[in-house]
């Protein structure tokens, strides 16, 4: 009982009878790296606020800010998935409820909100540490001058602290595109789903799982060396 | 908004959830982190060795586990593994293995990449002066690394190896793409059962919370009870 190894499966019609089965991997493809860019907006931008909020003189913002983290890192991503999915159209109103459920694409926008929640809180944990590892002098200066809280944090504290936390918000970004395949549980035909689409109709395991891996690792070295660019063009001249 | 829920599908379901599905979370997180934190301290070895082929091939496996989503590396083992089994043991048909043997497989290579970059971190945090002064005592590579280095490594390194164990016990519970019976597996045949989602997914989120909260608590409490000052 042998594998029978048939690399031409790609350019074969899938089942599914919109294409062959590189069009069905390729449509996943897209979908991943939609609700990847998508779900980063609502994280960078949330986590930036909760990253900053954990960093205030103040005590309130200070345990909202680590209730949400803790929140969002102790219960694992699955559950959370099946949280925002099954359980939020339950207890919300009647009809909001029956409205969430009878969306076009519903599992597109639940992967979406899911993952923007989860990657901020990890995205609040690098922008406190980025924040906390500036001299402390940084923003005693921003006070000397006169700056009030919001303006030291817009125009001294934040750009210096962004410029730091580059690569491990990389890695956040690479980690927000992998939980992707997450969503497959919900029913989001990205890339993972897909492959084991193909290979479930084609009965190529091998050659529909390599096809993902390759494409995992062209996104990935994209992705990093998007990265690097993009450091190199904010970093300041002269700044070691 | 509370008022129909009915908790008492999770009180008589109880056993099921934490004598089937919790004892299979823990026994796979156990295992999975052993042998993870093992073949990881091996891998950073053959990274930081001097040898001539040996650190690409580690770093080559290191990036392609930490690029590939652990969904798509379960499928990947749940049907590699019979058909590795044969190439191994030379049988003329792939061997039959569980869904638990292929995950352990799975969640033990896999976490190995994260441990190994961990121990790296910690194996060339130790001074050059301990692998020196063990090279000048005579000691051969393996027996300062056994004696001296190591040991130090361990000890530097037990809060962040412990932080990724309680990541590893959270991503146990993609083991429901092959249908495993886990805490979470469990929760949710009892859901789809009663037909009580809300309850059983709420009560599995509540129960996870509780247990990484405490373990990340004892984490915090142990590292600052070991920090040493150097």
């Amino acid at each position: 009982m042998n594998y029978n190894w048939n690399w031409g499966i790609f350019l074969e019609p899938s089942p599914e009878g919109t294409g062959t089965y590189a069009d069905m991997l390729l449509s996943g493809l897209m979908w991943t790296v939609v609700t990847a860019l998508c779900a980063w907006v609502i994280a960078f931008l949330l986590g930036s606020v909760i990253g900053v909020m954990r960093t205030l003189p103040s005590k309130l913002a200070n345990a909202v800010g680590t209730t949400y983290v803790e929140l969002f890192r102790n219960i694992p991503l699955l559950v959370q998935m099946f949280l925002w999915y099954f359980v939020l159209p339950e207890v919300l109103p009647e009809s909001w409820g029956s409205g969430i459920k009878q969306l076009p694409n519903a599992p597109f926008y639940t992967a979406v909100v899911c993952l923007g929640f989860f990657t901020a809180s990890r995205v609040a944990e690098q922008v406190r540490a980025g924040i906390q590892a500036l001299p402390r002098g940084q923003k005693m200066a921003g006070t000397a001058m006169g700056l009030t809280v919001y303006q030291t944090y817009r125009y001294v504290l934040l750009p210096s602290a962004y410029r730091m936390i580059l690569p491990p918000l990389t890695s956040e970004f690479l980690n927000n595109l992998k939980n992707t395949s997450v969503a497959l549980t919900i029913g989001l035909l990205e890339l993972t789903a897909r492959a084991r689409a193909m290979q479930e109709f084609s009965f190529q395991v091998f050659e529909a799982f390599t096809a993902a891996t390759v494409l995992y690792v062209l996104i990935n070295v994209v992705v990093i060396f998007t990265s690097g660019w993009i450091e190199r063009r904010v970093a300041v001249p002269g700044h070691r | 908004m509370l008022a129909n829920f009915d908790f008492s599908v999770i009180t008589s379901a109880l056993p099921y959830l934490f004598l089937d599905g919790m004892r299979f979370t823990l026994t796979l997180t156990a295992l999975a982190a052993i042998g993870g934190i093992v073949l990881g301290t091996l891998i950073a070895m053959m990274r930081l060795s001097s040898l001539p082929v040996i650190p690409t091939v580690a770093k080559g496996y290191v990036n392609l586990m930490r690029s590939l989503p652990l969904v798509l590396v379960i499928f990947w083992f749940y049907f590699l593994v019979p058909y590795l089994g044969q190439w191994i043991t030379g049988a003329d048909r792939p061997m039959t293995v569980g869904a638990f043997t292929s995950s352990l497989v799975t969640f033990t290579l896999f976490e190995a990449a994260y441990f190994s970059e961990i121990m790296r971190a910690g194996i060339q945090s130790i001074p050059k002066g301990q692998a020196a002064a063990a090279s000048a005592l005579g000691l051969t590579y393996f027996a300062s690394m056994r004696s001296v280095i190591l040991p130090q490594v361990f000890r530097n390194m037990t809060p962040i190896l412990l932080t990724q164990t309680i990541v590893l016990f959270q991503d146990t519970s993609l083991v429901y793409v092959l249908s495993v019976t886990d805490f979470l597996g469990a929760a949710s045949k009892i859901a789809q059962r009663d037909g009580r989602l809300v309850e059983m997914y709420l009560f599995a989120a509540v129960v996870y919370f509780a247990v990484c909260f405490v373990a990340s608590m004892a984490v915090r409490r142990l590292q600052k009870k070991i920090a040493i000052i150097r």
